[in-house]
């Protein structure tokens, strides 16, 4: 029936060409079904695509200025019955992507070793809610989750021909490597290879390509971290 | 500061500091409320939003209800984006394009579309923007794609996306098997996929 359905529903889906029954239908089998959310997502990127095609006027200024004072006006907590009524069709989306959350996590493990797992981490920990944040130099942040996972989030200027930067977990005085990315902003986000525990420091350094044992050219030094 | 590689200087912060974030980035900040991540995405999009949704409903004032919607629920929502494994950009996209469709469903203003080019007012500001020629260039790669499908296909793949019919309209509307507009509309983005895909412009095979 999976392919069945597939071939029915998921192309109109992608489109918005279905009514609002058969969409309800629809979202609740890809709430259940790993293999079919896939390939609608799949078929989501072509069908935005599509969204490039059409010529126009640019949207007024004033619009611009709207979306941002009701951004503001509706900063989470503020306005809970707003959020309640809206929040609707956002709560089914989120059991589909809980249950995709909690495969993902499934498949998480202490190694780090395909890019996938590297997403998921940078998304669980920039998305943990009591993650810490913390400054490092005016250029970049460190975001530590509560498991200790911890991502770089910086627009630094990629780093000099030859050169690339490396980033340090300073506990007790003593620096261990957690990863290198030369491009600067470009590599952002980035995920430290090394956990960050309490009262742990986070460093960034700039060393030759291919990284050094101990840091040679410190350029931040984080506060103490934190974890809540 | 030794190296002259670090931006420095201690100013009010605008969303033109985040123009070298990806878009998981700024996602991920617009979860944490912050707000100028929220502006930056809306500088990013804002423009092919619109747009999309002014061809989907045909009304300037109803196109940035679309628009100002889709950015609220993508400001509301962000938190739980991240685990469902979209591109940010199909992610916003397809927010402005659903919630577009809905208006004009429930306005009722589809019966009378067709697909011809109509007058819309010139861009006033006129400019090219580092932004506009990318826009411009990922538009005609996008053009000569579907100009590439088989004309049903691409019939199919139009009155859907740009007109806001359902399948079953769209079988009323060109007299053809419910069965039949499936099968076009499931076939053209195929094609379209493959050719995008060729185009450099999409994954052959999304990594995430």
């Amino acid at each position: 029936m999976e392919r069945e359905l597939i071939h029915d529903l998921a192309a109109a889906y992608a489109l918005d060409a279905l009514d609002d029954d058969e969409r309800r239908e629809f979202e609740e089998h890809l709430s259940r079904c790993e293999q079919c959310s896939e390939r609608v997502q799949s078929l989501r990127d072509t069908a935005a695509a599509l969204a490039y095609v059409p010529e126009g006027p640019a949207p007024p200024p004033a619009l611009r200025e709207r979306v941002l004072q009701r951004v503001h006006e509706q900063r989470r907590g503020n306005v809970v019955p707003l959020r309640r009524r809206i929040a609707l069709p956002a709560a089914v989306s989120f059991a589909a992507a809980a249950t995709a959350a909690a495969i993902v996590l499934a498949v998480w493990a202490s190694s780090l070793s395909s890019s996938l797992d590297r997403k998921a981490a940078i998304a669980r920990v920039l998305g943990d809610p009591a993650a810490a944040h913390i400054e490092l130099g005016v250029s970049s942040r460190v975001v530590v989750g509560s498991s200790g996972e911890a991502v770089l989030v910086s627009r630094l200027a990629p780093a000099p021909a030859g050169k690339t930067y490396e980033l340090w977990v300073i506990t007790g005085g003593t620096p261990r490597p957690a990863g290198l990315f030369a491009d600067g902003a470009r590599s952002s986000p980035v995920l430290l290879r090394r956990r960050v525990a309490s009262g742990a420091r986070v460093g960034l350094s700039i060393e030759r390509s291919g990284g050094a044992a101990k840091p040679t050219h410190i350029l931040h030094v984080s506060r103490p971290v934190e974890r809540r | 500061m030794k190296l002259g590689v670090i931006a420095s200087g201690a100013r009010r912060p605008a969303s033109h500091d985040y123009c070298d974030f990806p878009d998981e980035a700024l996602l991920a900040l617009v979860g944490r409320d912050d707000e100028l991540a929220l502006a930056a995405l809306y500088d990013r999009y804002g423009t092919v939003a619109y747009r999309l949704a002014l061809r989907v409903v045909r009304d300037p004032s109803l196109a940035e209800d679309a628009v100002q919607e889709a950015f609220l629920t993508v400001w509301r929502t962000a938190g739980s984006f991240l685990a469902e494994r979209a591109k940010p950009s199909t992610w916003i996209l397809t927010l402005v394009h659903r919630r577009a469709v809905d208006l004009v469903r429930r306005e009722e203003r589809r019966r009378a579309v067709s697909l011809e080019q109509t007058e819309l007012p010139e861009d006033p500001s006129g400019r090219a923007t580092e932004e506009e020629i990318e826009l411009l260039e990922r538009r005609r790669v996008v053009q000569e794609a579907l100009r590439q499908l088989p004309d049903e296909q691409r019939r199919a793949l139009e009155l859907a996306y740009y007109a806001g019919l359902t399948q079953s309209e769209l079988a009323d509307r060109l007299s053809v098997p419910l069965g039949t507009i499936k099968s076009r509309m499931f076939a053209g983005l195929g094609r379209l996929h493959e050719l995008l895909a060729d185009a450099g412009l999409e994954d052959p095979l999304p990594e995430l």
